[in-house]
């Protein structure tokens, strides 16, 4: 993590605002606005999707309209309306791309521009990326490498189309269409995401990574990730989401749905800098997301996020822990600046026995925000000697900002050990003065701490995220000390 | 070197410097004692740019430049350092990749370029020793559960680090045991040069047995009251403050 060198850092904070919200000029095709069947039938259509999925889509459709959007949340916005929402936008002449010389240049360019060029990618890091702009992914990068593998990293629409079995045997199995509101919704509507599958015994060999990039004007995003690994298996993935700077509020809803079979591992990373509105809290993205694992026997995931991106953030990336022996981990940071809000955290399923979880959550409030830390740690019956450790820390930049902390435990087994830490303090006017005193300025003292009090959990990042998540946490918090 | 004139300032409308002067030469080490209260902390928080302090009266001139003017890191960056008598924690981040940092900013503030990460470690290598600091200490997080002793040391070993022209020691002789007080001693020595300049405030003499002071200055009541060679020091330790605080009142 040293090598991201103090000056580029000064370089970023130079460029403090938002440097994702620029506009990629590539032609779209959109279909009209509103939600109904008939907008279902289409998507379903335009992506030519069998049967048994747009069944699927229009349960979930039914269902959603007998849901209502959650409000237990702390966080207060104006409700989207869903009918003045596009639910369908592709850059067009996408159609599937037979190598990376075919992708629009304009569309490299916004790559780029993102810090993901898949040139220099493929040549250095090795990591697979999956790239989706608006509803489509747009390119898969080493596809065949991974083919060798028998390992399966596609956008959602091919493995539909190429693995109909797999899809549908997981789908919807973690985060079924009725869970809650916005994952009916996705369920009904989702257009693109990413697919992943390892097969048995295989140790994927690099990051796969999926950017997720909202292009069009008031259009939704809607995707679904499904990663199954299988016995053995082990797989690290990576997600980098971004949007234009735009004064109307987005929406992403998203599921990602997560499974672990019999000794597998699954380690999944965000870093989430979705357009978080600008200084008075006009605009950004609402990213309202269902994010669950299941572990089978002495299988493990991983959920690690950072989150400094979206107007409002609802979103608790979840482990069932089915199996026995089976370990879930959930390491955040939330960052919340301005007028954002976060009501984030995780849930923790204990169903079978010795089963481990552990919980480390660091929020930093700055501005006027709010940031809440939202956990259930839940221990059921037969889940003997089931063990959890929880550690929920909350950093205060400012006099007027909020941090929350909502923790909840059900345990139904004595023999259950669980332990919960929580500390709330505020940016140390002694530790800014004793850096500055050491020649240090205080945006560059203020990203030492923060990076310092988040270390535990950007150590889970890979290398180069972990770089990109120092860089977003400096220019998040940028002048936010008062 | 740094040229301090009729300095007032106060504290929440408290005044708590009454006509201050000091003039400080390089090559010199010049001890400030004085009983609690006298505005000793406060001299050295006023020097490193404490903002809580009113400045109401007075002028510091710093190797020519307005030290009043300067902001805390600008001071640091022309070579002022503070060896704070309550040193900071700063949990998760590395005591190197701190001073990197402060190097960093230093050298850039001098049209220099980054140190090379060899160099740096070479660096750290070489002053760890003068403070026999164990180079563990030196990869933990800056003063996190480091012992009273260890605190001072590092506080020592950062001011070898950054090579200071003058170095404002508040209290560092204080909860040290007599074997840290030789070692931190042996480091302020060690980097003692005619080009630079030390302010050791102090409460006991007996830190001054290893750091040999030119000049010694009584504070009391926000004013340097009497000015001595060493032997000032040992007379003080002997017969307290009293005598002076009499000697003023007679006066």
């Amino acid at each position: 993590m040293a090598q991201y060198t103090e000056n580029e850092l000064a370089k970023d904070l130079e460029d403090q605002d938002y440097k994702f919200g620029f506009v990629t000029d590539v032609e779209t095709e959109t279909i009209r606005q509103g939600l109904d069947e008939g907008i279902i039938r289409l998507i379903s259509t335009k992506k030519e999707e069998p049967e048994w999925l747009l069944k699927y889509r229009l349960t979930a459709f039914a269902a959603w309209q007998k849901m209502t959007e959650p409000e237990w949340a702390h966080v207060r916005y104006k409700k989207p309306d869903f009918q003045k929402i596009t639910y369908f936008a592709a850059p067009k002449q996408s159609k599937k791309y037979e190598s990376w010389d075919d992708v629009d240049p304009e569309m490299k360019e916004t790559m780029a521009k993102l810090g993901i060029s898949l040139e220099e990618q493929k040549k250095l890091t090795g990591v697979a990326v999956d790239f989706v702009m608006d509803s489509v992914s747009v390119a898969t990068s080493f596809k065949s490498k991974l083919k060798e593998l028998g390992i399966i990293f596609c956008s959602f629409s091919e493995a539909v189309q190429d693995y109909p079995e797999l899809v549908q045997e997981h789908m919807g199995t973690i985060v079924p269409h009725t869970d809650n509101f916005y994952a009916a919704l996705n369920a009904a509507v989702f257009t693109d995401g990413s697919f992943c599958y390892i097969p048995k015994g295989v140790r994927c060999p690099m990051e796969l990574s999926t950017y997720f990039r909202i292009n069009a004007e008031g259009t939704g995003q809607f995707e679904r990730t499904l990663v199954v690994a299988d016995e053995g298996a082990y797989v690290s993935y990576l997600e980098g989401c971004t949007a234009p700077q735009r004064d109307e509020n987005q929406l992403h809803a998203a599921v990602v749905e997560l499974k672990a079979l019999k000794d597998a591992e699954i380690k999944y990373s965000t870093v989430q800098n979705w357009y978080p509105g600008d200084k008075n809290g006009v605009g950004g993205i609402f990213n309202f997301v269902t994010k669950r694992g299941l572990c089978e026997t002495n299988a493990k995931i991983s959920w690690t996020q950072v989150e400094t991106g979206s107007a409002v953030t609802w979103k608790y990336p979840s482990c069932i822990l089915k199996g026995d022996h089976s370990v879930g981990e959930f390491y955040s940071v939330a960052v919340t600046n301005n007028y954002q809000q976060a009501d984030t955290g995780t849930k923790m399923i204990h169903l079978g026995k010795n089963t481990k979880s552990t919980i480390i959550s660091k929020g930093i409030s700055a501005g006027n925000s709010q940031n809440s830390y939202r956990g259930l740690v839940q221990i059921h019956k037969k889940a003997h000697k089931a063990r959890n450790f929880s550690q929920c820390d909350s950093l205060l930049m400012t006099d007027h900002c909020g941090a929350h902390t909502f923790p909840y435990i059900e345990c139904k087994n004595p023999s259950a050990q669980i332990e919960h830490e929580a500390t709330t303090s505020k940016i140390g006017e002694d530790q800014l003065f004793y850096c500055k005193q050491r020649g240090i300025s205080e945006e560059k003292a203020i990203s030492l701490i923060v990076n310092g009090y988040c270390k535990e959990v950007l150590n889970q990042l890979p290398m180069e995220f972990a770089v990109e998540a120092q860089k977003l946490l400096a220019i998040s918090l940028e002048g936010s000390v008062g | 070197m740094i040229e301090i004139k009729n300095l007032h300032a106060n504290i929440e409308g408290k005044e708590i410097l009454k006509g201050l002067t000091l003039n400080v030469k390089a090559g010199e080490v010049h001890a400030i004692m004085g009983p609690n209260g006298a505005g000793k902390s406060t001299l050295a928080s006023i020097l490193a740019g404490r903002e809580e302090y009113e400045i109401t009266a007075g002028e510091i001139t710093f190797d020519g430049a307005d030290l009043l003017e300067l902001s805390t890191e600008e001071r640091a960056r022309e070579g002022l350092f503070l060896a704070f008598q309550y040193p900071v924690e700063i949990p998760g981040v590395s005591n190197v990749n701190f001073l990197r940092t402060a190097l960093n900013e230093i050298r850039e503030a001098k049209g220099q370029d980054p140190i090379s990460a060899k160099e740096f470690m070479a660096l750290v290598r070489e002053k760890s020793k003068i403070v026999e600091l164990d180079s563990k200490l030196a990869s933990r997080s800056v003063n996190e559960g480091f012992s009273g002793g260890e605190k001072k040391r590092n506080e020592i070993f950062q001011m070898a680090m950054l090579n200071p022209k003058l170095a404002v020691l508040d209290e560092t002789d204080s909860g040290l045991d007599i074997d840290a007080l030789r070692i931190v001693a042996k480091g302020v020595n060690s980097l003692k040069s005619p080009k630079n300049a030390s302010i050791v405030i102090t409460h006991y003499q007996r830190l001054l047995d290893h750091i040999v002071p030119d000049f010694v200055h009584v504070l009391y009541d926000g004013r340097i009251v009497k000015t001595g060679g060493k032997e000032l020091a040992l007379e003080l330790e002997d017969k307290g403050y009293d005598w002076i605080k009499e000697e003023l009142q007679v006066s």
